[in-house]
């Protein structure tokens, strides 16, 4: 019951189909994904791992925060969170219950675009909690008394995560002034006065729209294939009947003409930090080569401490105690290319700013250089390499890329893809994104600064 | 007595979990090197990785009084450069290699993390020794490293959560090292001086404090040489590790004063430590009061009726001289007293009314089902196979810890909840403005 940073970009999407294509992927491919899809129109992958007799069940929903309504935000999450209080077959929070019983550990998330559930258990329970997130896709029962406990709970969560964290609530607000418009705009776990206004109506209706098989996918990792897949797969989840599902519209944000600052005194903060955001496009939106050039881009200016600002800002002008950029390519609609910088002690964040500026200027000149991106795409492949130790977190890339809408063959090929990316690629990303006009930047201080002398 | 000939190793094969295929916990080596180096394997040929875990026992409990944070100062210098290698040229090694190595500062051990590719298996190998046996602990990394991690205190104090806990072990253990902090203060991170760091390293890394564990794509033959490879620079033994033990104090609320909507509540008590034969049964209890899952006393009570809190648990927290049983809450300011009272209600009924069997069973089936779980990477074998030998529990325990859960017995539990819960005992501390809550002193200090 968590809310899901977008996962790290580590998989890429390219274009959006509503039904997966049987693919094998095969031992060409980067994780040996197999996949199908149900007369119903869930999309199901296996993701095998035959190391422990373990398996990692999840069920994502194409339905998140971004898909709720102005003045009704937070409405994804607070499901999310109902979904454990019962069906008619599963009453009164059993399901959990049920999955401890037998050994199994479970949680979920919320993000912009999906809302996803998950258990890991022993191998021989897969079919079990497979009927028990079958039951509560379309038999959920939620009490006003439900909605009011949890409601509580979520306001709590609130206050955990943003209310009592003065970065957190900082970057709330920057994301508002990121996102005029899209809905990306607005917090997950929603405004406060909004999750104290949701009516259980509210809550069931976006249920009921949206929680539907072929609104959603089923990704299995670990101790199973396809083939032991697919018959219990067909026999859980087939019987449940579609439901029409109406256009992901979300509101376009406009295109922006004037950089925007903000900056926020607030005494709880230890010390000053800045951020700064470019609107930038995504692998759901395209162009995919520019897509893929910042991924490249990201890692060559901040994947490790050998990285462009580690090493300009921190170890060698010793300005900041940390910096760093990042790309979040996963977005359905839209991303952000971002940078932070956190200046050392004694130095004015002006100072930091002007530094890190000066390293995007550099970048916008001269480009990165053949060798920084061949250095980068060796270490993305041995990424792929090591991450094949942690099947539940490829389980969740998959969930997260497929839910807007890449295929197997793509995530599969992922590392094809980034190896042909060339430096001007990277390069032409850079320059159409890093514009002055869409910057957003916020200075988060814990006190006026001092005047000028 | 030791294996005499080389590439002699003691061969120690457990026997396979299942029936069916060996599980993760199947297939774990014992083996000594020709240097005398105990290392645990197990080899996993499916992905062409290697994981190398280690700990030596110790950590941040040696920091010298006025030095606290010493270990975890250490811990992110060691590859800040070694040997003929600067920082620079260290971490272009690590990156040209893709090896990730990491150092922490545990409280009664320093641990250490490789992960290489197996192509890379020699060089990582020996930056991991250069970066313990010959570190240099450089003007430049040494005054970065300490910047990031003032910043990073300077930050912990905006988080009620991090002031609750560190002012709760204060309170517990006024006299002891456990009461400090391991990341330091401001004032002793800034008195630690290079000589201090040289010292640290010179004395804390040596082979007899060492536990050694690898997971992955490797040989056995492969892996001696290459443990004795990393290890081989280290002195052989060190000065003995002499702490008293400790029990942690009990009794009072601290209320630390501040500008948040929710408070961060922290309580505890004394608890079991590991070799304790009340151990499992402690176990089992916490578990129903308030470890793991969604389906516990405390998550019923507070957060499932009341909706009082997002996040409440409870947990076993054995340190090598002490044990403890502490758990944690956070309630929007004008209900924490409201919480706490319900907290204290919870254990008061346990101590009355006990556990029910229904409880009991519940516990134990998630314990038991949810332990094969937490082997489901070659990173995770090898950090359980360091931690279960820094308790000294042995290479059998794999096998024989869901049986040592499924032997606890219903009376044991119910015991163990009176011998361990004690309401008006709890020692507590609330970072927050928190209604509804006074300090009071402690009952026995």
């Amino acid at each position: 019951m968590t809310i899901l940073r977008p996962v790290r970009p580590m998989l890429v999407l390219v274009g959006v189909v509503l039904l997966l294509q049987p693919a094998r992927a095969g031992d060409g491919g980067l994780f040996g994904a197999e996949s199908f899809t149900l007369p119903n129109g869930m999309a199901a992958v296996a993701i095998p791992d035959r190391r422990a007799p373990i398996v990692t069940h999840m069920v994502w929903y194409r339905a998140g925060s971004a898909d709720e309504e102005p003045g009704g935000t937070g409405v994804a999450h607070l499901l999310e969170h109902l979904m454990f209080k019962g069906t008619a077959k599963t009453p009164g929070g059993q399901f959990s219950y049920i999955v401890a019983r037998n050994g199994g550990v479970e949680n979920a998330f919320t993000g912009y675009d999906y809302t996803g559930y998950f258990q890991t258990v022993a191998r021989d329970r897969l079919e079990l909690v497979m009927e028990l997130e079958a039951d509560r896709m379309t038999g959920l029962l939620v009490t006003d008394e439900d909605v009011e406990t949890e409601r509580r709970v979520v306001l709590e969560e609130r206050r955990m995560r943003v209310d009592n964290d003065p970065g957190a609530l900082f970057s709330e607000e920057f994301r508002a002034a990121r996102f005029l418009v899209h809905p990306y705009g607005w917090p997950v776990i929603g405004r406060q006065r909004d999750i104290e206004n949701l009516t259980r109506e509210d809550i069931l209706a976006f249920y009921r729209e949206r929680y539907a098989p072929n609104n959603a996918i089923l990704v299995v990792a670990g101790d199973v294939t396809v083939d032991e897949l697919r018959p219990l797969a067909e026999r859980i989840y087939e019987t449940i009947p579609p439901v029409e599902l109406a256009p992901r519209e979300r509101a376009r944000e406009p295109r922006q003409q004037a950089p925007r600052r903000l900056v926020r005194v607030d005494p709880r903060a230890a010390r000053p930090s800045l951020r700064m955001t470019y609107l930038a496009p995504t692998h759901a939106t395209g162009p995919a080569e520019t897509a893929y050039g910042l991924e490249i881009l990201a890692e060559v200016l901040s994947g490790s401490t050998t990285s462009r600002l580690y090493r300009g800002l921190v170890v060698d002008r010793g300005v900041a105690v940390s910096a760093g950029a990042w790309y979040g390519g996963d977005g359905l609609d839209a991303s952000r290319f971002g940078f932070w910088v956190a200046p050392a002690d004694g130095v004015a964040v002006e100072e930091a700013e002007a530094a890190l500026r000066a390293e995007i200027a550099e970048l916008l000149e001269r480009g990165v250089t053949e060798d920084e991106v061949a250095r980068v795409k060796r270490r993305m492949a041995d990424d792929l390499v090591y991450a094949r130790d942690n099947v539940a977190s490829i389980a969740r890339w998959y969930g997260a890329w497929l839910a807007v809408g890449l295929t197997v063959e793509e995530i599969e090929g992922w590392a094809a893809a980034v190896d042909g990316v060339t430096v001007a690629q990277v390069n032409a990303a850079a320059r159409q994104v890093l514009a002055p006009e869409t910057e957003v930047v916020g200075v988060l201080l814990p006190e006026e600064p001092a005047d000028a002398p | 007595m030791r294996p005499s000939l080389l590439p002699a190793v003691v061969l120690l094969l457990l026997a396979a979990a299942g029936p069916a295929r060996p599980g993760p916990a199947a297939g774990v080596e014992v083996l000594t090197t020709p240097a005398g180096i105990e290392v645990w394997l197990k080899r996993e040929p499916s992905i062409p990785i290697v994981a190398m875990e280690i700990a030596f026992e110790g950590g941040a409990s040696l920091d010298p009084e006025g030095r606290e944070g010493l270990a975890n100062m250490v811990s992110g210098l060691l590859d800040e450069g070694a040997g003929d290698l600067d920082s620079r040229a260290f971490q272009d090694r690590l990156d040209d290699l893709s090896v990730r190595m990491s150092f922490d500062a545990g409280r009664d051990a320093f641990h250490g993390s490789l992960m290489t590719l197996t192509e890379n298996l020699d060089a990582a190998a020996e930056l991991f020794g250069l970066a313990l046996a010959a570190p240099r602990f450089d003007d430049g990394p040494v005054e970065r490293i300490r910047g990031r991690i003032l910043a990073g205190l300077a930050r912990d104090e905006e988080d009620p959560h991090v002031r609750a806990w560190r002012a709760w072990r204060r309170a517990a253990f006024p006299d002891h090292v456990y009461g400090r902090p391991v990341d330091g203060t401001p004032e002793s991170v800034a008195a630690i001086a290079a000589a201090d760091l040289e010292r640290f390293a010179r004395t804390g890394f040596t082979r007899d404090r060492l536990h050694v564990a690898v997971v992955g794509d490797i040989a056995r033959e492969r892996t001696a040489v290459l443990v004795d490879a990393v290890f081989a620079g280290l002195p052989a033994a060190g000065a003995p590790l002499a702490f008293p033990d400790a029990v942690a104090a009990t009794g009072g609320v601290t209320v630390i004063d501040m500008d948040v909507p929710q408070s961060a509540i922290v309580f505890g008590l004394p608890g079991p430590m590991r070799g304790d034969p009340d151990y499992y049964a402690a176990s089992v209890l916490n578990k129903a009061l308030g470890g793991g899952g969604l389906n516990t006393r405390l998550f019923e009570e507070v957060r499932k009726k009341r909706g009082l809190a997002y996040a409440v648990s409870s947990f076993l927290h054995p340190h090598r001289r002490a044990g403890l049983w502490i758990g944690s809450a956070g309630t929007r300011n004008e209900r924490a007293g409201e919480t706490l009272e319900v907290i204290r209600d919870v254990l008061a009924d346990i101590v009355e009314n006990g556990v029910t069997d229904r409880e009991i069973a519940d516990a134990k089936a998630y314990l038991t089902g949810s332990f094969p779980l937490r082997l489901d990477s070659n990173e995770a074998i090898a950090g359980m196979l360091v931690a279960i030998q820094l308790f000294d529990l042995g290479v059998d325990y794999l096998d024989n810890r869901n049986g040592y859960i499924e032997a606890v017995a219903a009376a044991d539990v119910r015991r163990v909840a009176r011998r361990m819960f004690d309401a008006d005992g709890l020692l507590v501390v609330v970072a927050g403005r928190p209604e509804g809550i006074g300090e009071t002193a402690a009952a026995d200090r």
